[in-house]
């Protein structure tokens, strides 16, 4: 693959010689083979590799408490488990898809892959740190495994008081506890990434030079360091109510449930950008490479980012507008909410400006790149109804939000993490996978998605409230095609986990640049040696210069 | 059985005009959408890899003019949508001078409490009148729980500690749904009831003849059970202040600052009277918190309301900023 130049480069001998690594190399994967190798490793692609069997243990916990919830919904009546269990189900379910999968996805797998790749570095600043901030995900994992299997949690995974800390007869606690330890990996994650990103730029990486993946994880860590001990501030408190009935929360004792909401949403708002603004920054890197052209309006790109970051830490309030806030406070946050949404938009009309006289491929990551544009555009735009003080009178808590927030987070969070699974997939591995197979999966769980969430928008405009075990007879048929929808889902995430599967062992040898992708992570081998770089990189040029690459080369499978 | 349903009943004033907003947002949102989605369909294809007869020369990667009018165009579309929406939700909330229903709402798990103004009880069923509005004044025994009428695109929280309230003008008679909205335990989807909506005389002929103490009476026996009085007895020296046209007013206290007493006002002064000290006076009253239900603080709330009305020598505003403690010179008027 050494015929694809790397303008931007001096040239790395290993590139040249278009090595495929495992040969002649020992890599990172083959560094070690005993446990005790990948358990105490301070190597952030052996700690990523860890965070992506991690992650996707949770996921398929969380998926198939998903399963059960869209299997009992098929009918009006709580035919297939009881109201408690239910109860359960829904926050169980939210509890690990958010704390446990879609937080740390993309910054934990590919952040920590990539970021020290990407700005040629050996590795993150604080490598142990970083192999602590694993542990500590595993521990919290762990603890609301515990929490499921010692009766469970009920409260929704909001923990809104006072039911959660005096009337909720469940593992609280313990789930509580289980999210105040993963904040800590998501504290240790974000302060590796902004001190890597800061300090560590090998000569000639400029801030105006780095790719837009790492623009967004740098607005990401600062989310991370600056909210997350705000939510573990917060779930201390409701075990400290609960435990010993200090009264804070609990007006009976003297305490303020709505102060709770603000707390718990001052972090809970953001997080939204910790698991959407990686998946942007996957974006931009699909967008450049598979239209062979750099990424319209980098600056402005990079500078949303930030925006994001920043605004989005002032709209929790758009979580309350029905709580008994003030009405003030209502319109502030309503202002706010509409403010947060121009960025967003600003990013995806860049996006789609890249694509003009691009040269455009259609390999399995860029039909992810193209999912996360549907799914985020219909998430984004019905972000503006419950923005809107009248309207989300009418729409808030319905399955009008759970549609909404599914699209926004889960949809283009899973767009961003599978396109980034498979562009990235060679570089991880050194294997290719079967791209008839990544097509068409790509495609069943686009159309999956929609034809799951969907319906919920016209079930929530219809008036049907979340977190209903029963629901009145009028709603079962567009209940019926959601969970139809979500059968589909189920498969379409199934598809990867086999093909993949099967090209870790028996795929095919993934050259060093199998895209034909700038960007210094592409310019050493596949997978990368344990310290990244033969010789430390040395930029000279801008980002995404496509100019003297012609098309993507076909290696696919 | 495919007969798939896209909206709810459209039964309030306000459902009117959120339900406009509702298509003009959606409309807009679909214009909107369909450009960019279809653009990106037209590029992609326009662009494909495969496609050789297609002028690539002279592509730029930024342009300040596009950046700003893709800014800037959303950012004023976005700034009248707030503008209209908040204009609903002003007109929801908008304090209303006099003329209203008020309905007194308790919500405890797993059911809904209802009071009218003539003291009938319903429970989870919901009687109203067409075309006048209706204030609910709401509040919670244990945890958050929401009133939701979709046919009234109506919604709001019922909060534990204090009172909320909301107001709809109801118009098309019929029998509408009544959600619980806020996740609040075991049987939370089993919290529902209705809401029927009646022509004003068939309203009537419902609500019948008082069937027995109204709010405000009750409330004026549990003033007198709960020895409220022996403090709050209405004469100028009183340890308490009297209570005779406070409601609606401003209240200036120790310290200085002013507030309104309003429901919540009155609720706070009996479960946590503490928290704020009408000027000249002791903080010697002891809390009611958890000695009286939530029922039990509208009905006081409903008596301390009526002495507002009945009292013949309300104070008017003006009279307020040269005043230290209100109800002492209404008491000594």
């Amino acid at each position: 693959m050494s015929s694809y130049p790397v303008p931007q480069t001096t040239p790395i001998p290993e590139a040249r010689e278009g090595s495929s690594g495992s040969e002649n190399h020992t890599n990172y994967l083959s560094a070690g083979y005993t446990l005790k190798s990948w358990l105490l490793t301070v190597d952030h692609k052996r700690i990523a590799v860890l965070y992506l069997l991690g992650i996707t243990f949770f996921f398929v916990i969380g998926g198939i408490f998903a399963l059960l919830i869209r299997l009992e919904l098929m009918t009006p009546k709580g035919d297939l488990v009881s109201s408690d269990t239910y109860n359960r189900l829904f926050t169980q379910h939210g509890l690990i898809m958010i704390f446990l999968f879609l937080i740390p996805a993309i910054p934990g797998v590919f952040g920590n892959f990539l970021i020290p790749l990407m700005v040629g570095a050996r590795d993150l600043a604080f490598p142990k740190i970083n192999l602590a901030s694993w542990y500590m995900f595993m521990i919290g994992g762990g603890f609301m495994l515990a929490a499921i299997f010692t009766g469970g949690v009920d409260t929704g995974w909001t923990f809104y008081t006072p039911y959660s800390t005096t009337f909720a007869n469940s593992s609280v606690i313990l789930a509580g506890l289980g999210a105040f330890i993963v904040g800590f990996s998501s504290v240790f994650t974000g302060l590796n990434f902004a001190v890597t990103i800061h300090k560590m730029r090998c000569p000639g990486l400029t801030w105006f030079r780095l790719p837009l993946f790492v623009w967004a994880h740098y607005a990401t860590s600062l989310i991370m360091l600056l909210g997350t001990p705000v939510v573990a501030i917060t779930v201390l408190l409701v075990a400290i109510e609960r435990i010993w009935g200090v009264g804070i929360f609990d007006p009976r004792i003297g305490g303020d449930p709505i102060l709770f909401q603000h707390l718990f949403w001052f972090y809970s708002h953001p997080a939204v950008y910790i698991m959407i603004l990686p998946a942007m920054g996957v974006m931009s890197e699909l967008f450049s490479t598979f239209s062979r052209k750099p990424v319209f309006g980098y600056s402005f790109i990079a500078a949303s980012s930030l925006a994001i970051a920043i605004v989005g830490f002032f709209v929790w309030g758009h979580h309350m507008l029905v709580s008994g806030q003030s009405e003030f406070a209502g319109l502030i946050f309503s202002a706010l909410s509409f403010l947060v949404a121009i960025p967003s938009a600003v990013k995806v009309f860049n996006w789609t400006a890249t694509l003009y006289k691009g040269s455009i491929s259609f390999q399995a990551p860029m039909i992810y790149a193209f999912g996360f544009i549907g799914l985020f555009a219909i998430g984004g735009l019905t972000g503006l109804f419950l923005a809107c003080l009248g309207m989300d009178y009418h729409v808030h808590d319905t399955y009008f939000v759970v549609a909404h927030f599914h699209y926004v987070m889960v949809g283009a969070t899973i767009m961003g993490f599978l396109g980034a699974l498979h562009y990235w997939w060679p570089k991880m591995f050194g294997k290719m996978y079967s791209e008839g197979w990544a097509q068409f999966a790509a495609v069943v769980i686009f159309l999956g998605f929609n034809f799951t969430f969907f319906p919920q928008f016209l079930l929530g405009y219809l008036g049907m409230p979340r977190h209903y075990h029963e629901y009145v007879p009028e709603f079962q048929i567009l209940h019926i095609l959601s969970s139809a929808g979500a059968m589909l889902l189920g498969v379409g995430y199934l598809i990867p986990g086999v093909y993949l599967t099967y090209s870790f062992f028996y795929g095919k040898k993934a050259p060093a640049n199998p895209w034909g992708a700038t960007g210094l992570e592409w310019q050493t081998s596949s997978p990368p040696p344990t310290h990244n770089f033969e010789k430390t990189p040395v930029v000279t040029g801008e980002p995404y210069d496509y100019s003297r690459v012609e098309s993507v080369p076909n290696v696919a499978s | 059985m495919w007969n798939i349903p896209f909206v709810p009943p459209t039964a309030s004033q306000e459902a009117v005009g959120i339900s406009w907003l509702y298509w003009v947002i959606t409309a807009l949102s679909v214009f909107f959408g369909g450009i960019v989605l279809f653009g990106a369909i037209f590029l992609a294809v326009k662009y494909r890899a495969g496609n050789q007869n297609v002028d690539r020369s002279n592509a730029t990667d930024s342009d300040l003019r596009l950046e700003l009018s893709w800014t800037l165009i959303p950012l004023i579309l976005a700034i009248a949508i707030f503008g209209w929406a908040a204009k609903l939700y002003g007109d929801i909330y908008a304090p209303r001078e006099g003329g209203y229903y008020e309905v007194f709402v308790v919500g405890k798990q797993w059911m809904w409490k209802f009071q009218h103004p003539n003291g009938k009880r319903e429970i989870n069923d919901l009687h109203v009148p067409a075309g006048r509005p209706v204030k609910l004044t709401m509040g919670s025994e244990d945890v958050i729980h929401n009133v939701y009428v979709p046919a009234f695109r109506m919604k709001q929280d019922v909060v534990p500690g204090r009172w909320t309230r909301t107001w709809f003008n109801a118009v098309k008679p019929g029998v509408y749904r009544l959600f619980c909205n806020q996740y609040c335990g075991t049987n939370h989807s089993k919290m529902i009831g209705r809401v029927i909506v009646m022509e004003p005389r068939e309203f009537q002929a419902w609500l019948g003849d008082e069937t027995g103490a109204t709010p405000a009476q009750s409330g004026e026996a549990l003033f007198a059970k709960l020895a409220c009085n022996t403090c709050h007895t209405g004469t100028s020296g009183a340890r308490g202040p009297s209570l005779v046209g406070l409601f609606g007013k401003k209240v200036r206290l120790l310290g200085g600052k002013e507030v309104l007493a309003d429901e919540n006002y009155i609720r706070e002064s009996i479960t946590n009277p503490s928290a704020k000290i009408v000027e000249g006076y002791q903080p010697i009253m002891p809390s009611f918190q958890g000695l009286v239900t939530e029922e039990q603080l509208m009905q006081l709330t409903a008596y301390v309301k009526s002495l507002a009305q009945d009292s013949p020598q309300s104070v008017s505003p003006s009279d307020l900023s040269t005043t230290n403690a209100v109800s002492k010179e209404v008491a000594t008027k």
